[in-house]
């Protein structure tokens, strides 16, 4: 859970900075960064659903690495995430 | 991309409380693996529950247990196939590893049921139990509006945690109607432990209505989830929130045990006594066999452990207790069995399969599983059915057919490696 006085992990999110509390999985840090996961077939904006890798709705590229699940990925500093995947 | 073996003697698939117990159970039996594909142990239900020395919980408890046995934790990496008998093909972010086994216990648990209506593909409506792992993986949801709303004790249990962490519950929805629940609960006088457990979760919510026999029919808003229509069947209401958790109960993940030809019984596995599925050496343990709840899972973990390391001298005491449980299971099926007026609230344009995009009116219009895959591609994308499958399940009455390898997405580099080792290349000629 996350508390105010956590150290934070400096990653990128489609080459912006997040400051994301330490220990936060990416679909997290994707959710404070206000960004979608991906975009659907019918380009609709969609975010996590069952947040415990089943539904592949919140794949992401994690440093170069296209569709890792973001609800099951863990910030680590200097993580390079590219959502639209 | 070159396989590396592991070899186990008991290989446990499914870092959950299940998992765990049978990996502790089975101590001091050769080696002893968990595979699982969080990072962490704990499973959903302790997922991000500190296993620290001082902490006093049962989590922590089994956590050391399991430290003490000596068991292998294989993190990060999901189980896609099982080649050959006694061989599983898992993949992590760096590479596939061939794991080998002599006994095998198969507890993958369960996920939420979801079913389509207007407006579920909006961002911020997730699982309950979703949205609980996102915020037990650091969302910060204080002061965040929150409608949980579905079926399935899960509900309650979500809306005391996102309480406690200070989001603001505007109300809880429970699908099955106030009679059914009352008979439940009556039920549950026998059983003080879960009896304290939900009447704790009230206590905590007490400011929260909890509406028995009323259920979402439609999530507004534009990008994100504005706001919540909810129904009894006769009467509507629009809830203003951030968030909605919703979930309809649970489904067992077995797409694993059937690959590996375990016979399932009314969409479960079916079990002996001692947790042996229909295939010798595999056993299997917690929400697979029947949503049961924590303490079944532990209990049938540590049975399965025992069997597996022989030491069947120790298992009286928990066959007793397991019958003791008896049907909870089906208990549980019967108070949130889901109502049929679930059926209708798509309408035709209403998004089904939500990794292809197929609607409802173009899913609808096939008579089986296998039919709307074929022409619509409902159930073909990654999720391979997950979701879809288990919404048309209940809408249609549809089963799917088959279960074929890989049983998730696999990359291609995974692929061609397993054509590559010596071994293959040996059998193939």
């Amino acid at each position: 859970m996350h508390k105010p006085d956590q150290p934070a992990i400096r990653i990128l999110i489609n080459g912006k900075t997040l400051d994301a509390p330490a220990g936060c999985t990416v679909a997290v840090a994707l959710a404070i960064a206000d960004e979608a996961c991906r975009t659907s077939v019918q380009q609709q904006e969609r975010g996590p659903l069952c947040a415990m890798g089943i539904c592949y709705e919140c794949r992401v590229t994690v440093n170069g690495v296209p569709h890792r699940l973001a609800c099951q990925t863990i910030c680590a500093a200097g993580m390079e995430i590219q959502t639209n995947g | 991309m070159a396989d590396r073996p592991l070899d186990f003697n008991i290989l446990i698939v499914g870092g959950g409380p299940a998992g765990m117990a049978a990996a502790s159970a089975a101590a001091g039996a050769g080696t002893v693996g968990i595979v699982d594909d969080n990072p962490n142990l704990g499973g959903q239900i302790w997922r991000g529950q500190s296993f620290a020395v001082e902490q006093k919980n049962a989590a922590a408890a089994m956590y050391r247990r399991v430290q003490q046995a000596g068991v292998t934790h294989l993190p990060r990496l999901r189980v896609l196939d099982a080649p050959r008998p006694g061989i599983l093909l898992a993949e992590s972010e760096a590479g596939s590893y061939e794991l080998r086994y002599r006994k095998l216990v198969l507890a993958t648990g369960a996920r939420e049921r979801f079913l389509p209506f207007p407006g579920w593909t909006l961002r911020n409506v997730m699982g309950a139990g979703g949205l609980q792992a996102m915020v037990k993986s650091g969302l910060p949801i204080p002061g965040k509006r929150v409608v949980v709303a579905g079926s399935g004790p899960l509900l309650l249990a979500v809306a005391a945690y996102l309480y406690e962490q200070g989001a603001q519950v505007v109300s809880i929805c429970e699908q099955s109607p106030f009679a059914r629940l009352a008979k439940f609960s009556f039920g549950l006088l026998g059983d003080p432990r879960r009896l304290a457990q939900g009447v704790g979760y009230r206590m905590q919510l007490r400011r929260t209505p909890y509406r028995a026999g009323w259920w979402p029919i439609a999530a507004r808003g534009t990008r994100y989830i504005e706001s919540v229509v909810l129904s009894d069947g006769h009467r509507t209401q629009e809830v203003p929130c951030d968030y909605l958790a919703c979930g309809f109960h649970l489904v067992p993940n077995i797409e694993l045990p059937a690959l590996l030809g375990c016979e399932l019984l009314h969409g479960f596995v079916r079990v002996d006594e001692q947790q042996q599925t229909s295939v010798s050496g595999i056993y299997c343990a917690g929400e697979p066999t029947g949503i049961g709840g924590l303490e079944q899972a532990i209990l049938e973990g540590e049975i399965a452990g025992l069997v597996c390391s022989g030491r069947t001298e120790a298992l009286r005491p928990l066959l007793q207790k397991k019958k003791k449980f008896g049907k909870f299971a089906d208990r549980l099926a019967r108070a949130f069995a889901l109502r049929p007026e679930l059926r209708g609230l798509a309408n035709a344009e209403t998004i089904l399969c939500r990794c292809e995009d197929v609607s409802f009116g173009d899913v609808r219009k096939h008579s089986s599983w296998r039919a709307a895959k074929l022409h619509t591609r409902c159930g073909m994308g990654p999720c391979q059915g997950r979701i879809c499958g288990a919404a048309t399940e209940f809408l249609f009455g549809w089963n799917a057919d088959s279960v074929r390898p890989p049983i998730f997405p696999m990359r291609f580099g995974t692929m061609v490696g397993r054509g590559c080792t010596q071994e293959n290349k040996l059998q193939e000629r």
